[in-house]
């Protein structure tokens, strides 16, 4: 069964293990694809269009059928590795042992955002930037820059509050939880930990950096609590509703899952913790 | 490496096929009349270094992956922008922080690139 533990509590040969399957879908060249995907919905997801991985209701089960797709290709290079996630809310500064050279390494360096440190710096030669929009190949990221600080547990509390999960005009514009959490209204949560990591976290290609996947698991995380704080809330729209995905609609790429069937994750693994 | 458009890039998503291409090019053409009614003005300057261009686009631009109705420019190079409900612009360089006009959306793109050139979805 797979377990999905939170990033600071994984042991040394946890940490090696994932970052070595990193490296190796990184090496085989599908790693990239997920990028590239992701990359295409987050340009074709708009607000007043069809919309499926971004700024609409499917965000969480879209995101979540991802990354169980991702997981099972970590999987397929070492079965023991499960994904980790980050929670931002308490490891929330740039000195956190998730950004040390034996995980993820640390910020780049100020003149052109470089990753220097770590597995997935340019100087290892493991980690180029294939899938990208400018002529940069190597990682970058601004840990905080300008101030920017991380959504604190307060904040995530008052929007797993929220007892509706979404609303017209499901998109960037709704009230309730589900656009809380993504960040487009509100105290901002999902949205921020992009901006707050930037370099490639804050663009389209957002998954070039591998602490998507940690980011993305505790926002999935967050869904699983948020579930069992509100089991009379559903997903919304039930009915089908022109241009997003309601409940029992097919989601794009795969075109063979539903919201309907992304709504109990545990066929699929188990958090090490969820809230009561 | 080979070099493809966005517009190629779309159509060739994994699973998303050629369906998904014409589906938001059929949307682009049905709301830029109305975006490019009330769209932002354009703009052309220099900024940090930069050449950046931004004008309402016609026919649903250059290509079909947002149905923004306004293209932006950096030094020539098409820059992937995108209008929110409320307004605000985001784009493919800073896609999770909305700013409020298409210009200033081109400079925090500028600021961001650190004189790196801007090209078509690069892919392995």
């Amino acid at each position: 069964m797979t377990v999905r533990k939170n990033q600071a509590r994984l042991t040394v040969t946890e940490k090696r293990a994932f970052v070595d399957a990193l490296l190796e879908l990184k090496r085989n060249g599908r790693y990239d694809t997920f990028v590239a995907t992701h990359n295409d919905f987050i340009m074709s997801d708009t607000d007043s269009g069809d919309r499926v991985g971004h700024r609409s209701p499917s965000f969480l089960p879209w995101h979540r059928r991802f990354l169980i797709e991702f997981e099972q290709a970590l999987q397929s290079v070492d079965p023991t590795v499960a994904l980790p996630y980050w929670d931002w809310t308490v490891d929330r500064t740039p000195g956190a042992s998730l950004w040390a050279p034996d995980f993820l390494g640390g910020s780049g360096r100020g003149r052109d955002g470089q990753v220097m440190d770590g597995p997935f710096a340019r100087g290892a030669n493991r980690w180029a930037v294939n899938v990208r929009v400018d002529g940069r190949d190597f990682l970058r990221r601004s840990l905080g820059a300008g101030g920017r600080q991380l959504p604190t547990r307060a904040e995530v509390d008052a929007v797993l509050a929220m007892g509706t999960y979404d609303a017209a005009p499901w998109n960037s514009a709704s009230d309730g939880f589900r656009n809380h959490l993504e960040g487009w209204r509100g105290a901002n949560l999902h949205n921020r930990v992009h901006v707050w990591v930037g370099g490639h976290m804050a663009t389209g290609a957002s998954p070039n950096d591998p602490v998507f996947w940690m980011h993305h698991a505790f926002i999935d995380k967050l869904w699983a609590d948020w579930q069992k704080l509100h089991p009379a809330s559903a997903y919304l729209p039930t009915a089908a509703t022109g241009n997003v995905v309601a409940l029992h609609d097919t989601m794009r790429p795969w075109n063979n899952v539903t919201p309907a069937d992304m709504l109990d994750h545990t066929p699929h693994y188990a958090y090490d913790s969820v809230a009561a | 490496m080979s070099t493809i458009t966005r517009r190629h890039a779309l159509g060739a998503a994994a699973g998303a096929a050629a369906g998904l291409t014409l589906a938001v090019a059929a949307t682009a053409r049905a709301t830029t009349p109305a975006r490019a009614a009330a769209g932002p003005p354009p703009f052309d300057e220099v900024y940090q270094g930069r050449r950046i261009q931004g004008a309402p686009s016609h026919a649903g631009g250059h290509h079909g992956g947002h149905g923004g109705g306004y293209t932006v420019h950096i030094d020539g190079e098409e820059l992937h922008v995108m209008q929110n409900a409320d307004g605000t612009w985001i784009s493919v360089i800073n896609h999770y922080e909305p700013l409020a006009t298409p210009r200033a959306t081109a400079r925090a793109a500028v600021r961001e690139l650190q004189g790196a050139v801007l090209v078509p979805l690069a892919t392995a």
